[in-house]
């Protein structure tokens, strides 16, 4: 008869996993989101010269549990011409997709959910799942600044989909799988993603930014011109399901997407000898990640819808489909070696870096030329 | 590792525990949270003003070309995971035809670029 693993019978053991991995999941959404909002407001306190929350528990550590306990016992308002079974699915369809994107994080060598064999393009699947549920909010709302705020989410999210997108071909055209253990394991030693696709990175990190609502990219929520965006109408455990669960959630998928493809994952000093160890270095490389995500926030400001789509469509696109053909031809001419992909992968950063001033300033000119012209025209 | 068939039951799993676990913590709040109904709470937000009309209307769409844009090009990439993984074993056939591929949408993305599509207003 076979033994599964802990000497328990397969035909126990199979359930029991999937009952541990749903709770594991759960467990790390709600502590994350937690940690993480403590975290955004005393990096951007420290940030901005203030002190950040302190008062409740030691260094304020509490301030958010005792936020969450606020949040559970205040009144849930539904306002009556929004369209009930809208208003209240939304807040599942933006949580479920999220949730759903826990199964493949691969955490350590073998404490993953499951390791699907199309595991990025699942990512992808569901990412663009919860771009759903906020336009259902915002329709279901029946408010202006909702409404809004929904359709320019919608706008913004499938546009920077595909920059984010093809930036993932590029990884799987070098690792040739798309299961995330595979990727991870590719990655062995110091030779870490990163230094070979910089700017499959760089991309990736951009459209990230956008895909999760963050700033400079937090239109859809931009709360000097719409209120809360497609937020407005909600209130009390649903505003905090939507907003801290789902998108701190969804913070820390991006984060840890990041950090498999590009960061070896797991991978670390040590890991072969402690397995467990694995679990260390994720959890360090995707906090590190989300930390730079806050020094961002805190750092830049809000772009304007135009310019976000015309950077995605006339910037981003092109140069994701010129990095997969590169790519693509240096790999095809040199099998056996990763070093020229590198070079031409950071020369692209370095042509990137320097050129977006460049290419601004002359759209700068044109803009203004045009616009001097019409004010001509217009007097004389 | 579980066979093909079953790694999509815990996909299933962590869907359903999702939407039960919303209902859950939403069914906690209700039964916790005072509930005091006024009119003025049941009013749509719209800055403290009473609301002209309703939000279900007429909107410019802007985004409308932009959203048939991301159709192409979503199906595009779908077509780009395959090649990508198999890449090595197409070899240079692979490439060529991905680059024509690619090449008629860039033209594509080139016309709706002339044609003033991507500006936003």
């Amino acid at each position: 008869m076979p033994v599964g693993p802990l000497g328990l019978d397969p035909l126990f053991w199979a359930p029991l996993r999937l009952i541990i991995a749903v709770a594991l999941a759960l467990f790390l959404v709600l502590n994350g989101a937690l940690l993480q909002i403590y975290l955004e407001r005393k990096i951007q306190a420290i940030i901005q010269d203030r002190l950040g929350p302190y008062h409740v528990g030691p260094f304020g550590l509490l301030q958010t549990f005792a936020d969450a306990i606020k949040l559970i016992a205040k009144e849930d308002v539904r306002a009556r011409a929004t369209d009930p079974w809208f208003f209240l699915a939304a807040p599942a369809l933006v949580f479920c997709p999220m949730l759903a994107s826990w199964v493949v994080l691969p955490f350590a060598q073998d404490i993953v959910g499951v390791d699907l064999n199309i595991g990025l393009l699942y990512l992808t699947t569901l990412g663009s799942m919860t771009v759903l549920g906020i336009v259902i909010a915002g329709w279901a709302s029946n408010n202006k600044y909702a409404l809004v705020g929904g359709l320019r989410s919608a706008g913004q999210l499938i546009s920077y989909e595909i920059p984010q997108i093809l930036a993932l071909v590029s990884v799987a055209l070098v690792v040739g799988s798309l299961s995330m253990i595979d990727i991870t394991r590719s990655q062995a030693g110091p030779m870490v993603n990163v230094f070979v696709l910089p700017f499959s990175f760089l991309i990736y990190f951009i459209a990230a930014l956008a895909e999760t609502n963050r700033t400079p990219f937090d239109l859809p929520e931009a709360e000097s011109e719409l209120v809360a965006g497609w937020l407005t109408e909600y209130s009390g455990m649903r505003w905090g399901t939507m907003l801290a669960l789902s998108e701190y959630g969804n913070v820390t998928v991006v984060s840890s997407i990041v950090t498999t493809l590009w960061f070896g994952g797991w991978q670390g000093p040590g890991v072969d000898a402690i397995p467990l160890l694995g679990v260390l270095w994720f959890t360090l490389k995707v906090y590190g990640v989300i930390v730079v995500m806050m020094w961002i926030r805190a750092t830049l400001p809000r772009l304007r819808i135009d310019q976000l789509m015309t950077f995605c469509w006339l910037g981003l696109i092109p140069l994701a489909l010129l990095n997969i053909m590169v790519v693509a031809v240096l790999a095809l001419a040199f099998p056996d070696t990763k070093i020229p992909i590198a070079l031409a992968s950071w020369l692209l950063v370095i042509a990137f870096i320097a050129g977006v001033p460049f290419v601004q300033r002359r759209r700068l000119a044109l803009l203004r030329a045009r616009a001097s012209a019409s004010a001509v025209r217009a007097a004389s | 590792m579980p066979d093909y068939s079953l790694s999509y039951v815990y996909v299933f799993a962590f869907l359903v525990v999702g939407a039960l676990f919303v209902t859950a913590l939403l069914t906690i709040a209700r039964l916790i949270a005072p509930k005091k109904v006024t009119p003025e709470k049941l009013r749509t937000y719209e800055s403290g003003e009473e609301p002209i009309g309703q939000a279900w209307g007429r909107w410019p769409t802007h985004f409308y070309v932009f959203a048939l844009l991301f159709v192409v090009f979503d199906v595009e990439v779908i077509f780009l995971f395959p090649w990508a993984v198999l890449f090595r074993q197409l070899g240079i056939a692979g490439l060529v035809e991905v680059v024509v591929f690619i090449g008629i949408l860039v033209v594509g993305l080139y016309y709706a670029w002339k044609k003033d599509a991507l500006n936003w207003y």
